[in-house]
This record gives structure tokens, C-alpha cells and sequence, in this order.
């Protein structure tokens, strides 16, 4: 074993167990089970074993495909201390969701396609981390897409399943048109799609600063389609479809964090170009504030947790924006990863003991009944709501701190969503397990198996320590802002944030049988949902309406209908001429010799 | 001495003849006989060619009179298998008139 060929098998491991499951699933459901989660923890496994080994910057690559010397795409790796970190994370994190999708899909039709469709998405993830090109970037990009279609509509039977994977799909799509664009243009620009070459040669480019923000830009598009950034954030609510284990992974550790690896893995790219920088950070702020607001008055427990989920996202993107180096995004999306993954695990385990019933106001009291589920989702709400000395609080400050220094309306907006953040954590937590049972479901509930508690527990420390230096010092290399400029109000407004926003909701919430108060706006997610509707319903439709016509009038009718009808109408009258008697035939034949020699001898 | 024009007009009249009763009489056999007229209108104005546009060293041009006797052949083999299809018409229709023979129309 090298540090050349570990990789490698740490990123087709979970395809070939992919394959294997599909060939040999329907045999046994343990078998797939198995294969699925031993090639998570091979790479598990050997990630770490890379992690501690020093590694050869230049990698293998093979070139797959050449179209001439202008462009070679190769299939390569990259292994830096960002893939080794975003490695850990991916692998660490698809072994804990595997092995609690052993207990949360014990009675699940579809089985073995789930840990195919899972080992397929965690390849998938992998390639993303280790591509050491654009192009090879791009490819698993689209695998992430395809894989996340599958599993999103693993319930494939009822509509909205089906919808939501679609929509899913077609939502990205749209960001990867312009992640095509992008990665065209700078090829376009530098003649390579290799990152180590790019980033050498975006000096080179200085002096075209306007083109490279462009390129930039639609880059950072891929982004705002993956990472769920608004205006294409709505996808991701809706992939609550899929089963919780997925929305588990999607959130913490591959797809949505696909996003932001990706910005951080041409860093240095974006920061050679301050306009970009700001635009990612006012994306990434505002998303981060409207999202926090449309959680808050969600009743779905998973859907509440998607629209945490945008809203960390924001934090990351706004780091990326504004800090100098990408490890401050990167330590967000690491501690992230853990308290997220954490709490969909939770949220997961309750609603199976509620037998998939999701509304919150059917649950309550459960504290009691899942004693263990309650404190896990506890530790994840306290790294999510920032509490002081948790993981959350951390990675999200030193954001906020960046923010402000930088670009302080954007900090102090970030600075409002963390008190919201609290406010609507706490809430889903009291409305779940606190009060009382409201249906009879919340009555008779039970406690998981240990299947699925250990992934939980484990999560549970991590999300607690995580954020701790003695713990992170070993992965990231954090750059702090000066403590001259970081305004001497924000530690303790952070602190207000935190324990206002939960004691909000726990005045507001703890013993409620409904809810207290009602805001349309936040409720229909500030109508951005109503506005594709509409767009869809009435541009959309109305194109689609006018090229149906065209293509029922124009083609079908003139370009196909009009000529077969012309002919028919000739060959009827025509038709005419048949009369049955050999005499006259013999008379046309004569007639028509006699005039064509009249019209070649004497015209 | 008979010219060229006077063997043209001869075949000419044939031919006429020939067509005349391929277009007008109604018994089949008779329609029959008025294709061979004008087969044998063309032989002759072929002969006649042959005869009058004499070649350089005073020979007549035989390429013609090769073509008669082709015609004569392929009018020989026509005229067999004609006669067939006409006997065989008449065992399935017990008719040789054209009029009752236009099953064949829109």
C-alpha cells in the first residue's frame, strides 16, 4: 500500500460495491448491507491512514480522453491537506449514516437498491473531493446529481418522491450550466482545467480582471445549484422526500458540502478577484438570514432541519467570501457535518418510532419515551443554535467575525441568524419532547436499536468537542481577525443571540399544544416557491404552450399534412382515369407519343 | 421507280391501319392482329431505309435489316405468348370482346 494507490481504492471501493449490490442484492439483504458499509469503512480507514502520512504532491493522473494538445482530460488525483480533511469528513460520516440505515430501513421495501444507490452517491462525493481537474470535477458533479435523483426518489411510488428527485435535478441543473460556462471560460482563458495549473497561471489573467469575474461568477453558480444557495435554494426542502439516512448524508457530508469544497478548492482563484468574492458573500449572507426566517415557522421536523441546513450553508459560502483562507469555511462545513448529520440521524429515529408520521405537532413529550434519541438531538442543537464551547459556536463566530470586519452589514445580518437559528432549533426540540403526547402515536413510541443509537452517540461527542483546538488545530489552519477591528460588541451580542433566541422559544413554546404564532410569509418560505410556481405555470407554460402549437400547426399540419394531402388529391383525381377499357388505355399512350414528338420536333 | 417516300407513305398507311384497329375494333384478336400490322410497318420502313441510304463502297446497311429479323424473332415469341393469354382470357371469361373485359378500373 502507497500513498498512490490508496486513493484509488478509497474512491472505487464504493463503486464496486455499487455493482456488487446491484449483481448480488436480491440474494440477501444482509450481504448488500454488508458490501455497502465495508466499502464505506475501507475508506474510512485508509483516509485516516493517509491523513497522518506525509504525501507526495504529485499524483498519479491518467489521461483519459485527448482532444488534441489543447485539451487532455485526465482522470487524476489531488491529494492536499483540503481533499485529506474533506476526506475524513465524507468517509467518517457516510460509515456512522450507513450503519444507522442497517436499523432505520429494516422494514423499508427496496432494500438492497438503497445501499446501492448510497455506495454509488459516496463515489460520487469522493471523485468530487479527489479531482485534481475541473472536467473530472464536473463529471462527478453530475454523478453527485444523478445519485441524489435515485435516492430522493427511492420512495419512487408516491408522487411527491418522484417530484422532489426531479426537481432536485432539474434545480441543479440550471447552477451546472453555468459551472459548464464557467470552467469553459477559464479554460477558454488559460488553457488548462487543471487546478495546480490554473491557480499558477490567474496572475497571468490579471489584466483581464472583468472576464475572470464572469468565469467566477459562473462558477460559483455550480455552487448556489449544489450548496442550495438562494434563489435556487428550493430543491433542498423538498428532498426531505428521500429516506432520513439520505437526507442525513445529503446535508452533511456529500452533495450540499460538494458546493463549498469546490469554491474552497479554487480559493485562490476567487480571491484574486474581489468583485466575486463579494458577490459569493452577499449570496452566502442572505441566504444564510432568509433561510434561518423560513425555519422558523416550519412544522415538518425534517424540512425545519433543511432550512437549518441552507442556512449553515450560508455561513460556509459567506466564509468563503470573506475570510482569507478557505479553512474557515472548511471548519464550518467540518463541524457542520457532524451536529447536522447528527440531528437528521435524531429526527430520523423519532419519526420512525412515530411510524413516519413528520408533522411536529402530532409528536410531544417524547423525552421520555426516547430518552437517548432526545439527548442526542440535544447535543446537535446545541452545536447548531452556536451555545458557547460547542463545535457550532466556533466555526459559526469566527464566520461572523470575518463578516464583520469585512463587510459588517452582512456580519451583523449573520449575527440576527444565529439568534434565529437558536430560536428555531429550540422550538422544533421543545415542540417534540417536551409538552404533551398529542396523538397516538407521540403515546406509544419506543426507543431505537443500537444499530442506530451508536451513530448518534458517536456524532454526539464529536459535535460537542469538535470545535474544541485542541481538537480542530490538527486539520485546520484558522486565520482570526485582528482583535482591534472586531467590534467589542459582537462576543456579547452573540452570547444575547444565543440564549435570547432560546429563551424566546422557550417561553413561547415549551408547554404550547399549537403554535403560538402565525407568519404566513415565513411559513410559505417568503413565496419564492410561489414565484417559480408561478414562473413555471405562466412563462414556462406559456412557451411550452406556444411551441405545442407551432409544432401541432406549423409541423404537423404544414410542413406533414398539407403535402400528403396534395398528393392523395392528385392520386384521386388521377384515379379517374382508370376506366377499365384497353382501347382507351392504348389511346392516352398514342395521344401522349403523338405529343411529346409535337413538342421535341417543333418547339 | 419508287422512291424512299413512296415506301415511308406504304408503311405509313400500315402502320395507321394498324393503330386504327388497335384503338377501334372491339374483338381482341383483331386489336391483336393490328399490333403485328405495325410491327411489320416498321419492318418495312426499315427495309426501305436500308436499301435507300446506301453506304460509301455502294453495299446497303445491313445494321437495319439485322434489326428486321429481330423484330420478326421477338414478333414470332410475342405473338405465341399473346395467343396464350388470349386463349387462356377466353377459358376463364368465354369471351374475346374488350367491352366485357374492364374488371380492371376505379
Amino acid at each position: 500500500m502507497s500513498t498512490q494507490t490508496a486513493p484509488w481504492i478509497i474512491l472505487f471501493a464504493p463503486l464496486v460495491s455499487a455493482a456488487l449490490i446491484l449483481l448480488l442484492g436480491k440474494f440477501s439483504k444482509t450481504l448488500s448491507a454488508s458490501l455497502a458499509i465495508l466499502a464505506a469503512l475501507t475508506g474510512c480507514v485508509l483516509s485516516w491512514w493517509l491523513f497522518n502520512q506525509s504525501v507526495d504532491a504529485k499524483m498519479l493522473s491518467h489521461t483519459w480522453l485527448s482532444l488534441g494538445p489543447e485539451l487532455n482530460l485526465t482522470i487524476g488525483i489531488s491529494l492536499d491537506h483540503l481533499s485529506q480533511v474533506m476526506l475524513l469528513v465524507v468517509t467518517s460520516i457516510s460509515v456512522l449514516v450507513f450503519i444507522y440505515s442497517l436499523g432505520y430501513m429494516r422494514d423499508e421495501e427496496g432494500y438492497s437498491r438503497f445501499f446501492a444507490g448510497l455506495s454509488l452517491f459516496l463515489f460520487s462525493m469522493l471523485g468530487i473531493v479527489l479531482a485534481n481537474n475541473f472536467m473530472m470535477l464536473f463529471i462527478f458533479w453530475e454523478l453527485v446529481g444523478v445519485s441524489s435523483y435515485i435516492l430522493i426518489g427511492h420512495y419512487y411510488s408516491k408522487d411527491s418522491a418522484a417530484d422532489a428527485g426531479k426537481q432536485a435535478f432539474i434545480v441543479n441543473r440550471i447552477g451546472d450550466f453555468g459551472l459548464m460556462l464557467g470552467i469553459l471560460l477559464l479554460w477558454f482563458g488559460t488553457g488548462t482545467v487543471i487546478f495546480a495549473e490554473l491557480i499558477e497561471s490567474i496572475p497571468g489573467l490579471a489584466t483581464a480582471p472583468i472576464f475572470l469575474t464572469i468565469a467566477c461568477i459562473l462558477i460559483f453558480m455550480g455552487t448556489i445549484g449544489k450548496s442550495a444557495q438562494m434563489p435556487l435554494h428550493v430543491w433542498l426542502p423538498n428532498s426531505m422526500e428521500g429516506p432520513t439516512p439520505v437526507s442525513s448524508l445529503l446535508h452533511a457530508a456529500t452533495m450540499v458540502a460538494a458546493g463549498v469544497y469546490m469554491l474552497a478548492r479554487i480559493f485562490p482563484i476567487l480571491h484574486a478577484v474581489p468583485t466575486a468574492c463579494e458577490i459569493i458573500a452577499w449570496v452566502g449572507g442572505i441566504t444564510c438570514f432568509a433561510a434561518a426566517l423560513m425555519a422558523t415557522q416550519q412544522s415538518d421536523i425534517k424540512r425545519i432541519l433543511a432550512y437549518s441546513t441552507i442556512s449553515q450553508l450560508g455561513y460556509m459560502v459567506l466564509g468563503i467570501g470573506v475570510a482569507p483562507t478557505s479553512d474557515v469555511a472548511m471548519f464550518h462545513l467540518f463541524t457542520h457535518a457532524c451536529f447536522k448529520c447528527l440531528l437528521f440521524l435524531a429526527a430520523g429515529s423519532v419519526m420512525i418510532a412515530m411510524h413516519h408520521e413528520v408533522d411536529m405537532w402530532q409528536m410531544g413529550g417524547l423525552r421520555k419515551k426516547t430518552p437517548v434519541t432526545m439527548l442526542c438531538f440535544f447535543a446537535g442543537m446545541l452545536a447548531l443554535a452556536g451555545c458557547p464551547s460547542t463545535s457550532g459556536y466556533f466555526s459559526k463566530d469566527l464566520i461572523i467575525e470575518w463578516a464583520v470586519v469585512k463587510i459588517p452589514f452582512l456580519g451583523w445580518l449573520v449575527a440576527a441568524a444565529a439568534g434565529l437559528t437558536a430560536f428555531y432549533i429550540f422550538r422544533e426540540f421543545l415542540v417534540v419532547f417536551f409538552g404533551k403526547a398529542r396523538s397516538e402515536h407521540a403515546e406509544h413510541a419506543k426507543e431505537q436499536p443500537v444499530t442506530m443509537l451508536i451513530p448518534m452517540l458517536v456524532l454526539s461527542v464529536l459535535a460537542l468537542l469538535a470545535g474544541f483546538p485542541f481538537i480542530q488545530d490538527h486539520f485546520f489552519k484558522l486565520a482570526r481577525p485582528d482583535h482591534e477591528l472586531v467590534p467589542h460588541l459582537l462576543h456579547p451580542l452573540l452570547y444575547v443571540m444565543f440564549f435570547g433566541g432560546a429563551g424566546l422559544a422557550t417561553m413561547l413554546y415549551f408547554k404550547a399544544q399549537k403554535d403560538p404564532i402565525s407568519i404566513p410569509l415565513f411559513a410559505n418560505r417568503l413565496y419564492i416557491d410561489n414565484v417559480y410556481f408561478w414562473f413555471v405555470r405562466n412563462i414556462q407554460g406559456g412557451g411550452a404552450a406556444f411551441l405545442s402549437w407551432a409544432d401541432r400547426w406549423v409541423v404537423d399540419l404544414l410542413v406533414v399534412q398539407v403535402p400528403s394531402k396534395l398528393t392523395w388529391a392528385c392520386g384521386f383525381a388521377l384515379r379517374f382515369l382508370q376506366l377499365g377499357n384497353i382501347q382507351a388505355y392504348a389511346f392516352f399512350f398514342g395521344a401522349g407519343v403523338v405529343g411529346i414528338l409535337y413538342i421535341l420536333i417543333f418547339k | 421507280m419508287p422512291t424512299l417516300a413512296h415506301y415511308l407513305i406504304v408503311s405509313g398507311l400500315l402502320f395507321a391501319i394498324g393503330l386504327g384497329g388497335v384503338l377501334l375494333r372491339r374483338n381482341i384478336l383483331i386489336i391483336f392482329m393490328g399490333l403485328e400490322l405495325m410491327l411489320n410497318a416498321a419492318n418495312l420502313s426499315l427495309v426501305a431505309f436500308s436499301r435507300f441510304n446506301l453506304l460509301n463502297d455502294g453495299m446497303p446497311n445491313y445494321n437495319a435489316q439485322v434489326l428486321v429479323f429481330f423484330i420478326i424473332t421477338v414478333a414470332a415469341a410475342e405473338v405465341a405468348v399473346g395467343l396464350a393469354i388470349i386463349v387462356a382470357l377466353f377459358r376463364a371469361k368465354q369471351t374475346t370482346h374488350v367491352e366485357d373485359l374492364n374488371t380492371l378500373k376505379f
